[in-house]
């Protein structure tokens, strides 16, 4: 790695750097209670949750301020993506849906800080919401409708014979979804992250070459370009995230199509 | 011990081909991440679940029911608008035909005085106009009694300034006939 640096003339490219994971204090091996920096930007998301959700709404004022209408404004955003999709019985599960939507969404806003930690890039983090979302889900179908929830895969509106073969495809596709869930959110994140790494490794590059006069401003606006463009995927992930969870609560809810 | 330095070494490698690889793929990590994201949507759970959803709620709920109220407010006040202005334009109306009425009724009351004045003028007329008949009258009779006086004197003097003996009453009785024919 450090070879492959100094081939490129001085650069130092270690655009996977960031989303290393080391202890807080100290050194050593990381067992699974060590802090580490993926503890510290997970406990400044929660900060970040009680700052605007608690500390933001102390007021509970009839005529909002601004912090306590952006809290409001996020609750009604959810909860009416969770009305809106699953349908007025699913609402019971608006608090896991927004906990989840609220983890990503500051996760990614808080990786966006330079030198920080973006711990939803790590495909552990996102997997784990995936497949809670995924396990949490087909329990709920089984418990709330029994068998009946695998008539989700048995298309009633399709040709007999096609059946089993939409079934085979359904069910394939079924446990398809909490990989795509998950790798979708760590796989946009970390892409973005490594990209803007990449252009920031060649910015020094007028230090060293005179090609560099045209190499630096092309990479300082290219790093401008694609910051803007992480913000919007900051957000849209989260989103695309959450309704997905919706999505597949409603199957769950309404297995029956 | 030399096998065991050979153990340390293939670890270290590992390590290392795990720092140089993507730190996404180092699976020694996993359960660390895996703790502490599990600690960190429990905790966040709790602060939404406890704290932050149910005081939104009522913040939101408690602005409905404020803005239903006020609606329902301005409503009453807006109907209240409109009756008063219904009352006000019927006081005008009422207004309106009462001083018609009163117009109606100061007209009448002038032309009844107004009548009652000139029938007074006209008696008073009438009257002025009967004296002066009367008097017309009697300057009329004087004048025939002077006439007749004059006609007397005259004849009797001429019957005497032709030589004759006057009969007073003779001559009153031929001049009162001849005035009289």
């Amino acid at each position: 790695m450090a070879g492959e640096a100094h081939s490129e003339g001085g650069l130092a490219f270690h655009p996977l750097q960031q989303f290393e994971i080391h202890p807080l204090f100290g050194e050593g091996p990381i067992q699974w209670y060590t802090p580490t920096n993926v503890t510290l930007w997970m406990a400044l998301a929660i900060l970040c949750v009680i700052a605007l959700f608690v500390i933001g709404t102390r007021g509970r004022a009839v005529i909002p301020t601004r912090v306590q209408s952006v809290a409001e404004l996020a609750y009604g955003f959810v909860y009416k993506m969770v009305e809106d999709v699953t349908g007025h019985d699913g609402v019971k599960y608006f608090p896991y849906i927004f906990t989840v939507f609220l983890f990503i969404l500051f996760s990614n806003f808080l990786g966006l800080i330079p030198g920080s930690f973006t711990t939803t890039s790590h495909i552990a983090v996102t997997a784990i919401l995936g497949f809670g979302v995924f396990i949490a889900v087909t329990l709920l179908g089984f418990i709330l409708h029994g068998a009946h929830f695998l008539g989700l895969f048995w298309m009633k509106d399709a040709p007999l014979a096609l059946r089993p073969i939409i079934a085979v495809i359904e069910l394939i596709s079924y446990f398809v979804r909490p990989v795509s869930h998950s790798i979708r959110l760590a796989g946009n994140i970390m892409a973005g992250h490594a990209v803007m790494k990449v252009f920031a490794a060649f910015a020094p590059m007028i230090l060293i070459s005179t090609i560099g006069v045209v190499v630096t401003p092309v990479s300082v606006l290219a790093i401008t370009a694609i910051y803007g463009l992480e913000v919007l995927v900051a957000f849209i992930q989260a989103y695309v995230f959450t309704i997905l969870t919706c999505v597949y609560l409603k199957d769950a809810l309404h297995p029956g199509h | 011990m030399a096998t065991e330095n050979t153990a340390a070494e293939v670890a270290g490698a590992a390590h290392e081909a795990g720092k140089a690889g993507m730190p996404q793929l180092d699976f020694s990590t996993f359960p660390n991440q895996i703790f502490w994201l599990v600690v960190t949507l429990v905790v966040i759970y709790f602060i939404l679940s406890r704290i932050a959803l149910p005081r939104i709620g009522a913040v939101l709920a408690e602005r409905k029911g404020t803005m239903t109220n006020d609606l329902a407010a301005a409503e009453e006040l807006k109907q209240k608008a409109v009756a008063a202005e219904q009352a006000y334009n019927d006081a005008l109306a009422r207004a309106r035909v009462e001083a018609a009425k009163i117009v109606a009724e100061a007209r009448a009351e002038i032309q009844k005085d107004l009548d009652k004045a000139t029938a007074k003028a006209d008696a008073e007329i009438a009257a002025k106009a009967a004296e002066s008949e009367k008097r017309i009258a009697e300057i009329r009779a004087g004048a025939v009694e002077a006439v007749t006086a004059v006609a007397k004197d005259t004849a009797k003097e001429l019957v005497s300034a032709l030589g004759g003996k006057a009969d007073a009453a003779s001559v009153n009785a031929a001049v009162a006939a001849r005035l009289k024919g």
